[in-house]
């Protein structure tokens, strides 16, 4: 028997191995390479001035106020966006799940949105919101240029990146939903709850996890972006995120030592965010791993 | 009355959902002349733009090239994930756990945080814009969303079956083309979906990884296009091509919607 279970252990890892290799070459030995480049002043236009340089490019980044507004942009637009398709996702889950007519069309349309690729998207809404193409000033009667203003040029990203991801906050919400019992619903009905007080102590603590669920991977997804502000405002009007700073100081200032800075900083970000969610929530990942 | 309000809410969110899709395909069937009547209905239809996008290089190359890219991450994602699923599911060995945690952990991660390293690497060994580039990221990135999904289709299929088969004198090749194979089929495609969405869907690799027609995908060449000058954004070419790479893989998604809906929920609720 012990033959057999380390014949298995072998063949699981064999199989495993692959994958995991892919995974590791990837992603854990660039982030180490990315370390040791923050370390060094390196910019591809003067490779010739190749030094380690310390933690001076880190004291240069945190001492710059282009660092600090583009991390409250980014704040701004994971806040405002995960806010409000929380809310709206959760509306839609409800209108899915209790929808008489029409159930699969309603789920095909709310596909729709993530089927569409984000610059497309993010082109679309721009479009729309154009002072000479645009309809959205025709129809509201307005003569805004959307994105040359700072406010409205948040409220055109936000609206695009809420427009884009409800479906799948929806979608998620929706599988919580299916969960809750409606036996529960119905014994709850009998012994007097109105419909206000059956959703908020019967099915909101029900779905409490596929919220959470929801909450994780859209705010660490939200702090990530990048497509909707590059292809609406390319970070004018103080739009910047900080994936575009460290795209800008990458791939266009080809500062490589700079920039790797700024990724370090940008992934210590999301292990922070990582981190105040499990401390804050528990977590639903490790009792899925560990059932897993 | 309350059957009213469901069907109220029913139509307002069909049309959130088709509102920016039915405006670009209006957009690209406007004549150039009318882009700018700021109506979103088109007066007059016409197709200059679909053959303005198809009788250039760029878009052409740029679908080519996505196509390709796309396909060949999906494939090499999807059999990488199914050798992993597959031991994780079914066979007890030490590590697992980790193995799950930590594709979760890469799916979080944040893709700006190596493409300097990536960028320096592929300069250096001349990945730089080819399409071995894009699809070494696109397989790693998707490979955690394919361990995850495969894994939670896999858990419901009844692998007893093999066994009776075997029993009833299959051989190991005959069970698995015959009673696993078809079993299996659903979760795989659905997962080669997901994965094929993300890699069609990616811009920040796109455009940091390429810097031609060579490797150069679709959302990238969009973002890039110009127009007759600099300074004038080509709306009905942008909104064109849009188009084309948009209804394809739309129209995939509601086919399959039923399963695609159990692949996106059932790696992250069922777990």
């Amino acid at each position: 028997m012990s033959d057999g279970s380390q014949s298995e252990r072998r063949l699981g890892w064999l199989l495993c191995a692959p994958a995991l290799t892919a995974m590791l070459l990837v992603c854990a030995y660039p982030v180490l390479y990315a370390l040791w480049l923050s370390l060094h002043r390196y910019d591809l236009r003067f490779p010739q001035e190749w030094t380690f340089v310390g933690l001076a490019n880190y004291v240069s980044i945190l001492s710059s106020p282009v660092w600090w507004q583009s991390l409250g942009n980014t704040l701004i637009i994971t806040i405002g966006s995960v806010t409000v398709e929380l809310i709206l996702g959760l509306a839609f889950a409800l209108l899915m799940h209790r929808a008489v007519f029409g159930r699969r069309t309603l789920r095909a349309a709310v596909l729709v949105p993530y089927a569409m690729i984000t610059v497309v998207a993010a082109l679309a809404w721009k479009f729309a919101f154009d002072p000479t193409t645009g309809f959205v000033n025709a129809l509201l009667g307005l003569d805004q240029a959307w994105l040359t203003d700072r406010g409205s040029a948040f409220f055109v990203i936000i609206f695009t990146e809420i427009w884009k991801t409800t479906p799948f906050v929806a979608l998620l919400l929706l599988a919580g939903l299916t969960l809750v019992p409606q036996e529960l619903l119905q014994a709850a009905r009998v012994d007097g709850a109105g419909v206000v007080q059956r959703f908020f102590r019967v099915t909101l603590p029900l779905v409490k996890p596929a919220i959470l669920v929801a909450l994780l991977f859209r705010t660490l997804d939200a702090f990530r972006i990048f497509d909707t502000v590059f292809v609406q405002t390319r970070g004018a009007q103080d739009t910047e995120s900080v994936s575009i700073v460290g795209y800008n100081t990458l791939v266009v200032r080809l500062n490589l030592g700079l920039g790797s800075a700024v990724s370090v900083l940008i992934f210590l970000c999301v292990v922070l965010i990582a981190i105040l969610f499990v401390r804050g929530f528990g977590t639903p990942f490790t009792q899925r791993g560990e059932r897993g | 009355m309350e059957r009213l309000f469901w069907r109220a809410g029913t139509l307002i969110v069909i049309g959130y959902a088709l509102l920016p899709v039915a405006w670009i395909v209006s957009l690209s069937l406007k004549p150039a002349a009318e882009l700018n009547d700021q109506r979103f209905f088109p007066r007059s239809l016409s197709l200059e733009h679909y053959r303005a996008i198809f009788s250039d290089a760029q878009f052409p190359a740029a679908l080519w090239n996505s196509i390709g890219i796309a396909l060949l991450a999906t494939l090499l994602a999807v059999s990488l994930a199914m050798f992993a699923a597959y031991a994780i599911v079914r066979l007890e060995f030490p590590g697992k756990r980790w193995i799950l945690a930590g594709a979760l952990s890469i799916a979080m991660f944040p893709p700006i945080a190596i493409i300097g390293p990536l960028f320096n690497l592929w300069r250096i060994t001349g990945l730089f814009d080819t399409w071995a580039g894009l699809i070494v990221p696109y397989t790693t990135f998707t490979l955690p969303l394919a361990i995850w999904t495969l894994s939670a289709f896999f858990r419901d299929i009844p692998w007893d079956l093999d066994r009776a088969a075997r029993v009833d004198g299959a051989s190991g090749w005959q069970a698995l083309r015959y009673v696993i194979a078809p079993l299996a089929a659903p979760g795989v495609f659905t997962t080669a979906i997901l994965v094929f969405i993300f890699a069609w869907n990616d811009f920040l690799f796109a455009s940091a990884l390429t810097s031609t027609n060579n490797a150069r995908t679709v959302p990238a060449a969009i973002a890039f296009f110009t127009g007759s000058s600099r300074f004038e954004l080509p709306t009905g070419s942008i909104a064109a091509a849009s188009v084309v790479v948009t209804i394809p893989v739309m129209l995939m998604v509601l086919i399959f919607q039923r399963r695609i809906v159990s692949g996106l929920t059932a790696g992250a609720v069922k777990g």
